[in-house]
């Protein structure tokens, strides 16, 4: 009773039916989950940039000015120290940027084999999760004339008193990219991982070698040309953040001038309201050069793509590169120690006594900054939790149901979507946050704990999102398919197959999530109005303040949180899975 | 139960038909294949007949199953089960789990269902094996466990795409037996890709080879 034709002899003549592609599965789930990023993460973007522009030309009805008119502009440029303060902004943001990506492509030349899968994630977790304000307090107080460093080096140059040199906040803002660094410079390591698994880094490497290129050389003209492209947005992304960066900047930046992002806050905290209009035009200008410095960067790509395709034409095999990523990597890692000792030092302040000049531990110990702290910080811990909760459970939600939805269509991610999860990021905080408080109470929505977790989220989502994406991806296709085979329908497979088989990478994508709203400064300090106190707020408020102990009980506490997420993150899986070898050291 | 693959062929949008159009006729209990050169569109073929097809690729013609077209039906709705080259059993389940997840919702109740997949492992040699880690399981236990968990979903049509290709010789000459003796017992079609003329013999259906169009 068989019959069978062979290809060539079909049993009907074929007939031109186009077996209609089947509707995309998923299309109510994928419209639901572009309607939350455009009404939720677009809109507010486009309206606080909105907002900020129509202040910006001097047009604020709600306190009487009516525009438009260049006198904000006007008002701007009279302010004392801007120029400098644009030139500091410009010199710490990209000097910290190359910092960070020459020593994390350093870094990863010489130890990419050590630290590649969920050991590379463990190690560098520390230096992601800690929030840039406590890390700046804690770097404040290490590199500080009486810090540990000084107190190292003290009876070993015969110094007898602190040393008497400005590094915290020295003109050259050079305490401020080295903060930066010590938090950016993970993120690339991360990043850089992620793009050489992307690429056939054994081959090209082989390859590179047999033809008498050293593996620094090879690293150079073959490997660093193809993640580049795979990097280039997490770059950017650097970039921005460098350059209008806030908390950091406050603590570790020079004062007088400040940085520009930190002049603005200023501007816009000022108990004269007029100082807004001015303040906006200043966030234009914040905006321009974070524009204008992508422009430079991709100016910059292609003169270097110019330059080494000269270089590699040349076919040089010379071994010298191997002396500079070694020194690169070397410096990663003494700049990674310096950030650990931050951290450290940050929990010894908080439970010194007497710590006299200069013993490298203090004397006497004690619990006193943590009573004195503990009586004053329940609404601000509280305040603290229920945004990391609310922002990192929402923004899983959406990453969750994005992805799905590409599964559902088939379909990989558009540029333009890629772009989106992105824009957050790329835009200066301070270019569209305070426009978005103004749209906010014009709404008569008040500045209160919902305002500022959605502020929060609209940069805490992104990174989920690009968390999540890689492992999600990486998900074996076989299985939501055997499932499938086996009557199981969309819901079933992913509730049932795709999310179990992901927990690990779904808790550390929550904790990054937790590590990045618990780090929110400006948005907590815009759209709370001052009144939304967090740990983070309290720290650096705390900052500049006199008690070193109290700011190092607080800053300590901001960090724990987070360690604390990390930490679950990598503990959860490690329990639940126990038994289940195929999904051990999975984790990242 | 008949499997008919009705002038079916696969194109990229756009492009053109990656084979030219297959037409076949699978008896229940038969065990027909498809050979081919690798790229030649062999698991391609598999996907549109189980509906996995990727977005971007059309298919023409038609998959009919008992007199019943499922050409347009979603990949769950199809009742066609699919046997992959690793047995890619749910990391997360124990080896019982696995098959209770296939075993289809008709058999109700706590014990009974309990009872079906023992059962089930007893068929396979797999005795005592409900609570362990599919990770610790051979090659070729993981094989017959992963065809259980298959048969366990009554399916009424079985696809298997070069299952037998990572086994060493002896496993495999055992689990085509094995696998033949299921499908003649069902009476359900089944049809294998592969590109080992052995697996293609022992089948002992009828063999259709793809060629690049």
């Amino acid at each position: 009773m068989t019959r069978a034709r062979s290809a060539q002899q079909p049993l009907h003549p074929p007939r031109a039916r186009t077996g209609a592609p089947r509707p995309a599965g998923g299309r109510a789930l994928r419209a639901g989950v572009l309607a939350a990023v455009v009404l939720g993460l677009l809109l507010p973007i486009a309206a606080g940039l909105w907002e900020t522009l129509r202040a910006a030309f001097g047009h604020f009805p709600a306190i009487g000015a009516t525009g438009p008119s260049l006198s904000p502009f006007a008002a701007l440029l009279a302010t004392p120290g801007l120029g400098q303060a644009v030139a500091l902004s410009l010199w710490t943001g990209f000097a910290a940027t190359a910092l960070s990506l020459l020593l994390a492509l350093g870094l990863c030349a010489v130890a990419h084999a050590r630290l590649s899968g969920s050991r590379g994630a463990r190690l560098l977790a520390p230096f992601l999760a800690a929030p840039h304000a406590a890390l700046a307090i804690g770097l404040a107080f290490t590199i500080a004339p009486s810090g540990w460093i000084a107190r190292v080096l003290a009876p070993l140059l015969g110094w007898d008193r602190p040393p008497d040199v400005a590094l915290v906040g020295d003109p050259w803002g050079l305490a401020l990219i080295a903060g930066l660094a010590i938090k950016e410079m993970p993120f690339l390591v991360l990043m850089l991982l992620s793009a050489l698994t992307q690429i056939p880094l054994r081959e090209a490497m082989a390859a590179g070698r047999s033809l008498g290129y050293g593996r620094g050389l090879v690293w150079m003209k073959v490997i660093v040309p193809q993640v580049w492209p795979l990097i280039r947005l997490p770059v950017m992304v650097v970039l921005a953040y460098s350059l209008s960066v806030v908390d950091m900047a406050l603590i570790l930046g020079p004062s007088n001038p400040p940085t520009l992002a930190v002049m603005l806050t200023r501007m816009f905290s000022d108990p004269d309201i007029f100082a807004l209009l001015p303040a906006s035009a200043g966030a234009l200008v914040q905006l321009t050069l974070v524009l204008g410095s992508f422009a430079a960067l991709l100016a910059a790509e292609r003169v270097a793509g110019a330059i080494g395709l000269w270089w590699i034409r040349a076919g040089g095999r010379g071994l010298t590169a191997e002396p500079i990523l070694r020194g690169a990597a070397g410096a990663a890692a003494a700049l990674l120690a310096l950030g650990a000792l931050a951290m450290a030092s940050l929990v010894v302040w908080s439970v010194a006594f007497r710590w006299p000049w200069p013993a490298p531990l203090p004397e006497s110990w004690s619990w006193r900054a943590w009573r004195t702290a503990s009586g004053g910080w329940d609404s601000a811990v509280f305040n603290t939790l229920v945004l990391a909760g609310l922002t990192t459970a929402a923004s899983l939600v959406l990453a969750i149901a994005w992805l799905e939805g590409e599964d559902r269509a088939r379909r990989g991610r558009a540029g333009w979507a890629e772009a989106l999860i992105y824009l957050p990021l790329l835009l200066p905080q301070i270019g569209f946050l305070y426009g978005l408080n103004v749209l906010f109470l014009r709404l008569g929505l008040r500045a209160d704990l919902f305002a500022v977790a959605w502020a929060q989220a609209l940069f805490v989502f992104p990174y989920v999102m690009i968390t999540l994406s890689a492992p999600w991806r990486a998900l074996d296709a076989r299985l939501p398919r055997a499932a499938a085979s086996l009557g199981a329908g969309p819901w079933r497979r992913l509730v049932a197959v795709k999310l179990p088989v992901l927990l690990a990478p779904m808790l550390t994508a929550a904790a990054v999530g937790v590590a990045v709203s618990v780090a929110q400064y400006l948005p907590t300090l815009f759209m709370g109005a001052g009144r939304v106190a967090t740990l983070t707020t309290e720290a650096v408020t705390l900052a500049s303040g006199s008690d070193r102990r109290i700011a190092a009980a607080y800053a300590s506490l901001q960090a724990a949180l987070p360690f604390a997420a990390y930490l679950a993150a990598f503990a959860i899986p490690a329990l639940a899975f126990r038994h289940r070898r195929a999904l051990l050291g999975g984790a990242a | 139960m008949t499997l008919v693959l009705d002038a079916l062929t696969v194109s990229p949008r756009g492009g053109p038909s990656l084979f030219p159009p297959v037409s076949m006729t699978i008896a229940g209990g038969e065990m027909a294949a498809v050979m081919g050169p690798s790229g030649v569109g062999k698991s391609t073929l598999l996907d549109a007949v189980a509906g996995h097809l990727a977005h971007g690729f059309a298919m023409q013609g038609r998959v009919v199953l008992g007199g019943r077209e499922v050409t347009h039906l979603p990949p769950e709705a199809r009742r066609i089960g699919l046997m992959f080259q690793d047995a890619v059993l749910f990391p997360h389940l124990s080896v019982g789990d696995n098959l209770a997840f296939g075993l289809a919702r008709r058999v109700r109740g706590r014990a009974a269902r309990r009872a079906a997949v023992e059962a089930a492992l007893d068929q396979a040699g797999l005795s005592g094996m409900a609570a362990r880690d599919p990770a610790t399981l051979s090659g070729g236990q993981r094989a017959r466990a992963a065809l259980m968990r298959t048969l366990l979903a009554e399916p009424q049509a079985l696809l298997l795409d070069e299952p037998f290709s990572k086994l060493d010789a002896e496993l495999r000459d055992e689990m085509r037996a094995f696998t033949r003796d299921h499908v003649a017992r069902l009476g359900i079609p089944a049809l294998l890709v592969t590109h080992d003329p052995d697996d293609a013999r022992i089948a002992g259906g009828a063999v259709v080879t793809l060629r690049a169009a």
